[in-house]
């Protein structure tokens, strides 16, 4: 039975990668004892995957997909249809190891000897288009063919981008926020709102939250 | 792939060539085969595209997305607790399974772990979903490649299973049962006892489709020798699961990653097989099953007292953060990507299940297949349809 994966490993792992990528590794975080994140530019995004294949050592690829980090700015359907739309925040702001843009493109590849995964992202710009990933990993093919139906993100250099899910043809891109989940736009689901404290117990910030008030 | 599809496509063309160069007036004219999306040797509605040249498979495309139902989309509009419900219906033969990594993905979030009877239970019933989910492969194995016996054998087995799985929480097909911080409810009276004879019963039923199916001479020579992956193109497909460890690779999530579930308070082998033939997944599917019942023995055995459900707050507010959680389900890795903003709700998850890639390797593992060799390969890939489409 191999060592189970620890810290070190992870910490090697970003050292070998600005090593083969330099200034192209923007961010990295490692969370003790949990997993590692790496930001890499979109440019690098090949170079940094023949990397993890070949010099970190990640032989199996896990997946591949991407974020809108724009909030919805429908929240999460809980509002009114007849009511006028609720004012919400939009700033974007994206989660661990930073980036600049609306669109990050994620991925993840293990290593079935040493154990241990890592998370991979970089920044999509304006063209919406990345390097495909099917050089190193030929498993990327179909992941990538969702990610580009779902978000609209083109990649160069695939063979074959047709839809996976949606009709050919089909407008919009359905994991992007701004694309109304139109069962929701008809009929508000009512989950959000019936939650009360049980007789007895402290009525804590249940109230507050209850009612669907959310940013 | 490239490499290999290329040389295989090179060696198809050169013995196209000698033979037209043989026997000119043989040329067989190409025909494109639709099977499926309706068509019982499948699972659900998967359609296969083929493309024949006689009887060889010169091309195929698997066209999924006839099962899309956009659930990555649904749990940015869900709550914490509710999307339990949603993943449940992902993989419906193992559906407990699936709502273990997405409640530990949460509770890693919010930093809040169950309590260890919580743990050892959602183990047992991980497990057992695993024998309901293969158990149904095991019969269905057979009636694919033409054997009707199994498949009663098997649906009479897998009804103990099920009947275990509805006597802890109340739901044969989707349970539900997971929650943050532990789980809905404690084991019901004399469950305990009635698992241990259940396992007996499996155990047996494993040794008879030892003997019934893996021991018969049509059986073995329908799948040896049939849709070999190599460990490296297994590996870049990201194919998991049974289907790898068939191909000689030792991985297995249980063991090799440290998870808060109880398997590693058991011993287990997790059994590997060299060929990467139809044969070698579905044997190691059989063991596997075999190695759950003992598990879910030695997990009973050591089964600890105390609470099911550690202290959560009421309203579940998971503060911000990415989490990535995976185990190993009966089809393979399973694994969320959490992203939380701090809402009651998840602001994305990304839902990796492990028929999706298992499938992905079709078009290079069917070419120049006979037509017959098909649906073994499928069979012996193994996908719950629901688990390719979402």
């Amino acid at each position: 039975m191999a060592e189970l994966p620890g810290d070190t490993l992870r910490e090697r792992a970003v050292d070998q990668l600005r090593a083969e990528l330099g200034d192209a590794l923007i961010d990295s975080l490692v969370k003790p004892g949990d997993d590692v994140w790496v930001r890499v530019r979109a440019d690098a995004w090949r170079e940094a995957g023949v990397a993890l294949r070949d010099v970190v050592g990640l032989d199996y690829f896990c997946f591949l997909s991407a974020i809108d980090w724009m909030p919805s700015p429908y929240g999460r359907g809980e509002d009114d249809p007849t009511q006028p739309q609720a004012e919400r925040d939009m700033t974007i702001k994206q989660g661990y190891t930073g980036g600049e843009t609306r669109f990050q493109l994620f991925a993840r590849a293990c290593s079935t000897t040493l154990h241990f995964g890592v998370t991979i992202k970089a920044d999509i710009g304006d063209d919406m288009t990345m390097p495909t990933w099917i050089p190193c990993y030929a498993g990327a093919n179909w992941h990538e063919r969702e990610a580009h139906e779902m978000f609209g993100i083109n990649f160069a250099g695939h063979p074959d981008l047709r839809n996976m899910y949606l009709p050919t043809g089909f407008e919009g891109h359905p994991m992007r926020k701004d694309f109304p989940l139109l069962a929701r736009m008809v009929k508000p689901w009512p989950g959000i709102v019936d939650v009360e404290p049980l007789p007895g117990e402290p009525a804590d910030d249940a109230a507050s939250d209850g009612e669907g008030g959310e940013s | 792939m490239t490499m290999l599809g290329d040389r295989e496509r090179l060696s198809y063309i050169a013995s196209q060539a000698a033979d037209a160069r043989l026997n000119v007036e043989l040329e067989t004219e190409g025909m494109t085969l639709n099977i499926g999306p309706q068509h019982p040797a499948t699972h659900g509605t998967l359609r296969i595209i083929c493309r024949l040249d006689g009887e060889q498979v010169v091309w195929a495309e698997p066209s999924a997305g006839y099962m899309h139902r956009g659930y990555e989309k649904l749990t940015e509009v869900r709550t914490f607790p509710q999307v339990t419900s949603l993943v449940n219906r992902i993989d419906w033969l193992g559906s407990f399974a699936n709502e273990v990594p997405f409640i530990l993905a949460a509770e890693k979030l919010m930093d809040v772990v169950a309590p260890p009877r919580a743990q050892h239970i959602r183990t047992i019933l991980f497990e057992l979903s695993r024998i309901a989910n293969v158990s149904l492969f095991l019969g269905d194995l057979g009636v694919q490649l033409g054997a009707i016996t199994p498949v009663f054998m098997a649906f009479r087995d897998r009804e103990y299973v099920l009947n275990l799985i509805e006597g802890a929480t109340g739901g044969r097909f989707h349970p539900n049962f997971d929650r943050i911080g532990g789980l809905k409810d404690d084991l019901p009276k004399g469950w305990i006892d009635e698992t241990r004879s259940v396992m007996k019963k499996l155990r047996t039923f494993c040794d008879e489709m030892e003997d019934l199916l893996f021991g018969n001479e049509i059986f073995q020579s329908r799948t040896r020798g049939i849709g070999v992956i190599p460990k490296d193109v297994a590996l870049q497909y990201g194919l998991s699961g049974p289907n790898l460890r068939a191909s000689g690779v030792d991985y297995d999530l249980r063991r090799d990653q440290k998870i808060d579930m109880a398997w590693d308070k058991v011993d287990f082998k997790v059994w590997t097989h060299p060929d990467g033939d139809s044969f070698a997944r579905c044997w190691i599917r059989l063991q596997e099953t075999r190695e759950a019942t003992l598990i879910v023995e030695k997990l009973l055995d050591t089964l600890p007292a105390g609470p099911v459900m550690a202290k959560v707050p009421r309203i579940i507010k998971v503060p911000e953060g990415e989490a990535w959680v995976s185990t190993e389900n009966p089809l393979g890795e399973m694994g969320y990507y959490v992203v939380s903003k701090g809402d009651l709700g998840p602001f994305r998850v990304k839902i990796r299940s492990a028929s999706f890639n298992n499938i992905s390797i079709v078009p290079w593992l069917l070419r120049g297949v006979y037509v017959p060799d098909v649906i073994t390969i499928l069979a012996s890939l193994y996908f719950i349809l629901g688990d390719i489409d979402r």
